[in-house]
């Protein structure tokens, strides 16, 4: 069962090492993400939302329903967590 | 645990600072580097540090275990109830521009940008301090 395991991982590392070819270098200005979005975001930020920081902008506001997932992840794991280990608390 | 009173005055003096420090990340949100997550996880850390230098009983003085549960809830709340105001004032969920554009307040849309920061941070901060205590604490909270 590990030796499986073993092969498993290693085969799933060699696809994405494999994958990782076809990614666009780092920080390319032809890649499509620099092209269209990065551009939109830089340009509609201020107008549209009034603040300066483009990071926050995006968390918040442009990706506000991603980011409220992500709270409530964050919350689910704390209750599990409560739920698990914190026994007998209540009567 | 042991007392050690270089460690307790450092941390004293130290957690107040951390505290305003990490008030600071999550408010300077919109406007800096800073944030929700960081920040409530700052502020988190300055629990944490209470607990190394107190004890368990030393943060069972300080703040409550049943509370800090209801806080977890009520920063998920405030994000929620935002993104329902906006729907109250004719807008898509978390559409927060439809607030502004109704009440006619200029950077109304940084405000509310910020009182979404403070939930995510309120919620970040009470799930690390609801964790960490479940597992600094062995035998269970029936004990007192």
């Amino acid at each position: 069962m590990k030796k499986l395991a073993l092969i498993a991982v290693i085969f799933i590392g060699i696809i994405l090492f494999w994958a990782v070819e076809d990614m666009p270098a780092f920080g390319d200005p032809d890649a499509s993400a620099n092209q269209y979005t990065a551009k939109m975001y830089i340009e509609r930020t201020l107008p549209d939302i009034g603040i300066d920081n483009i990071v926050t902008a995006i968390l918040a506001s442009y990706r506000g329903f991603d980011t409220l997932g992500e709270v409530v992840v964050i919350f689910t794991a704390g209750i599990s967590v409560a739920l698990l280990l914190r026994r007998g608390e209540e009567r | 645990m042991r007392e050690n009173v270089v460690i307790r005055t450092v941390s004293r003096l130290s957690i107040p600072f951390i505290q305003l420090f990490a008030l600071y990340v999550i408010v300077h949100g919109a406007s800096g580097a800073g944030g929700g997550f960081q920040g409530g996880v700052v502020l988190a850390s300055s629990f944490i540090l209470l607990l190394i230098a107190f004890g368990l009983s030393g943060i069972r003085s300080r703040i409550s275990v049943r509370g800090i549960r209801v806080f977890a809830a009520a920063g998920v709340f405030i994000y929620a109830g935002i993104g329902l105001l906006c729907i109250i004032y004719a807008g898509n969920f978390l559409g927060y521009g439809a607030i502004e554009s109704a009440l006619g307040i200029p950077h109304l849309h940084a405000l509310l940008i910020d009182i979404v920061e403070a939930g995510i941070g309120i919620t970040v901060m009470a799930v690390m301090i609801s964790i960490i205590l479940d597992f600094a604490d062995k035998e269970g909270i029936r004990r007192d």
